[in-house]
């Protein structure tokens, strides 16, 4: 039996949340990295409920588009992360605030 | 008389100019070259200006629509040429003396740093002289005006690392800028009354006196005194004189050429010009006043001088005093024939004050002279010729000229307020003056040798180059009144100028005759002569002032102090708090750092919303998002 299409919702609200939330609060730039995922693996859920839901494929389309993004985002974003702590010794981003007005 | 023949002669200066100006830097090895150039850019104009002379002779003028080489200023002013027996006088004088003038520099100038400028400079001035005199409007002789004032200043200030020299040139230009403003106000009234700056036109209509009264004054009164402001400053009359004396600071050849024949008659010139106006507007009683006033004043003031050039400086002055009596009472040939002999004698006394310095190492102090005339005898000779033509010792020039100016002021009292005043002020001036110039001459070329041994070691006569010009300069003059102003006021310079618009003024027979004014005058002359002699023969002008007038003339009246008190000096405080400080520095400087500050303010205010913590960027974006959201979906319908 499927199930409905609101549990899908309120769990991807819910993994969304967690996310913003992970971002706003931690200060360890992986965690804040992992949750960033998390925020676009909540939207793709999202997406192919929907998509599921209505018997459109072009939700679970758009998936693919941000499967890609997230995978490109990655490469760059760990790359980011990896020369701040060659400069810096330190993930935390507390500490790397030197565009300080 | 064609216009090509003005156009060849006033453009010849002009190329001799642009030679000079532009590649001096390849003439300047060659001084000959470079002078050469100079001089025979005015031979040019001086062989026009005697083709021209004999043309107007023959009464044939360059007048009105035949003159006109193109519309300027659509209808209102052309640039065309007006050339008659005035213009023509001009041009010799111009022409001549400069050409005698440039030649004189070839020598005088010899082994100066700015040979090639210095002949660029002389030859643009004799352009602006010749605009200045050719033009057919008020306009253009305008441009004539500015042009001479600003080679003027140029040539005050030739020897710029003197710092005396450029200050003296900034005087002259300051002061002669107060003058023009005025000259530009009269034009402008001229304008407003007439609607064009033509002479013919203004010359015709200006009969009919039915102009607006500006404050009760009739606008030709205004406007003639106006211009006479213009000329009081081009031709250093009481109260703008005072830029004169120091304009002494120049090359003596140009103190010859610009500060005594030349330019600074251009005002003597210019109320010949527009004697029409003049004689309508009755104004020429202040011009007489103003020119008898400067004569004696100045004549005073050359007695306790020491200087050769400051005397030569001051006589100018009072001779040009005497130029504007003579047009201000309304005897125009007579003024302008001054202006003629003024140029010649004057500028030979130049040339040969010249000569002495040249001699002399550049030493101007005549205390420091004596007995020169055995050592330069052709100088002495020359001198003294101009300095009896000055002194109007009988039959010579300036006895002519001078001499019918004066009788005109006795004879026209019934016109002028205080003719007969204006008489015996301009005698006691003529006693002055052949008292100051020959005190001059007794201490500098007679007596003993005064001269420091080391100068006098190669004391010597000037190179032909230089003698040759003083030679050709005296002997007109010494003969040229005989020439050309026997008869007074029925003489052959006042038939050939008659026809010059606004000359030909009825005295009636209230002159009467010239020949007991010719005794008084000679009379005068010698007696001022006689008193030098027995004043100076041996003696030397002692260095200090004994009593308190001879300080105030020593002191020269402490014009120049009392004008720096009372004018300079406020006008410079009023320009370093009003202007610079309050003005400049406060409210425009203001404005700017103002708005400078400003932005920094805010600045300073918006840049902690920047803290470089990537989280509380996020946080104001989560905040914007949430309440965007909110509004769509609580607020927006």
């Amino acid at each position: 039996m499927p199930l409905d299409l609101e549990y899908y919702l309120v769990l991807s609200a819910l993994l969304f949340t967690i996310g913003v939330i992970g971002v706003l609060i931690r200060r360890n730039a992986i965690i804040i990295f992992m949750c960033i995922e998390l925020m676009l693996n909540a939207a793709n859920l999202a997406f192919v409920a929907i998509s599921r839901s209505l018997g459109q494929v072009e939700g679970q389309l758009f998936v693919f588009f941000v499967m890609a993004v997230a995978a490109a985002e990655v490469a760059i974003g760990l790359a980011i992360i990896v020369s701040v702590f060659k400069h810096r010794e330190t993930i935390n981003v507390d500490e790397v605030n030197s565009l300080k007005g | 008389m064609s216009k090509e023949l003005i156009i060849v002669l006033l453009i010849s200066p002009l190329v001799g100019f642009l030679i000079n100006g532009l590649f001096g830097k390849w003439l300047k090895g060659n001084e000959k070259l470079s002078g050469g150039i100079g001089a025979l850019a005015v031979l040019v104009s001086l062989i026009c200006s005697i083709i021209a002379f004999v043309s107007v002779d023959r009464g044939n003028t360059l007048e009105g629509e035949a003159g006109i080489v193109y519309s300027w200023i659509s209808d209102y002013v052309s640039i065309g040429f007006h050339v008659d027996a005035l213009t023509t006088v001009m041009l010799l004088v111009i022409t001549g003396v400069g050409f005698l003038i440039h030649v004189y520099s070839i020598g005088y100038m010899h082994g100066d740093e700015g040979y090639t400028r210095y002949f660029a400079y002389l030859n643009l001035f004799v352009f602006a002289m010749l605009i200045l005199v050719l033009g057919n409007n008020y306009l253009m002789m305008f441009v004539g005006w500015e042009g001479v004032g600003l080679c003027s200043y140029l040539l005050i200030g030739f020897w710029y690392e003197k710092q005396s020299a450029t200050d003296a040139g900034k005087k002259a230009f300051i002061v002669n800028r107060i003058g023009d403003f005025g000259f530009l106000l009269g034009m402008f009234t001229l304008f407003a009354a007439f609607g064009t700056l033509d002479f013919g036109p203004i010359f015709e209509n200006a009969q009919a006196d039915n102009f607006e009264k500006i404050f009760g004054v009739s606008t030709l009164a205004v406007a003639t005194l106006l211009l006479f402001v213009g000329a009081i400053g081009k031709s250093a009359q009481i109260p703008l004189y005072v830029w004169l004396p120091d304009a002494m600071e120049g090359p003596t050849p140009v103190s010859a050429l610009i500060h005594a024949a030349t330019m600074v008659t251009a005002g003597v010139y210019m109320i010949a010009r527009s004697a029409v106006l003049y004689n309508l507007a009755h104004t020429g009683h202040i011009v007489a006043w103003i020119g008898v006033l400067t004569a004696f004043f100045a004549a005073t003031i050359a007695i306790k001088q020491n200087d050769i050039k400051r005397i030569l400086a001051y006589s100018t002055v009072s001779q040009l005093g005497y130029m504007f009596v003579g047009v201000g009472v309304g005897a125009y040939a007579s003024g302008i024939f001054h202006l003629v002999t003024h140029a010649f004698f004057k500028g030979l006394m130049f040339l040969t004050a010249g000569s002495v310095m040249h001699a002399m190492a550049n030493e101007l102090d005549m205390r420091k002279m004596g007995g020169l005339r055995n050592k330069m005898p052709i100088t002495h000779i020359t001198f003294l010729v101009g300095a009896l033509a000055i002194a109007g010792a009988p039959f010579l020039s300036g006895f002519w000229s001078k001499d019918e100016i004066l009788h005109s002021a006795w004879g026209s009292s019934s016109e002028i307020w205080g003719g007969q005043v204006i008489y015996i002020i301009g005698l006691i001036t003529a006693f002055l003056t052949a008292f100051y110039m020959f005190r001059l001459i007794f201490v500098t070329f007679y007596g003993k040798s005064r001269v420091e041994p080391e100068v006098e070691s190669h004391l010597h006569e000037s190179p032909a180059v230089m003698w040759v010009p003083l030679a050709l300069l005296a002997i007109p003059s010494a003969i040229i009144g005989l020439l050309l102003g026997v008869g007074g006021h029925d003489s052959w310079f006042h038939h050939f100028t008659e026809k010059v618009a606004g000359f030909k003024v009825e005295h009636g027979d209230a002159l009467g005759s010239a020949i007991p004014f010719m005794i008084i005058s000679s009379i005068v002359g010698i007696l001022g002569i006689v008193f030098a002699w027995r004043r100076y023969k041996d003696r030397v002008p002692s260095a200090e002032p004994t009593n308190a007038l001879q300080k105030l003339v020593a002191n020269k009246y402490y014009i120049d102090e009392i004008y720096n008190t009372f004018i300079v000096q406020p006008i410079k405080n009023a320009s370093h708090f009003l202007l610079w400080k309050l003005f400049d520095s406060g409210i425009i400087d203001g404005i700017v750092n103002g708005v400078a500050a400003l932005v920094r303010f805010i600045g300073s205010l918006l840049r902690r919303l920047q803290t470089g913590l990537v989280q509380v960027y996020i946080v104001s974006m989560v905040i914007g998002i949430v309440l965007f959201l909110a509004y769509y979906l609580f607020f927006a319908n």
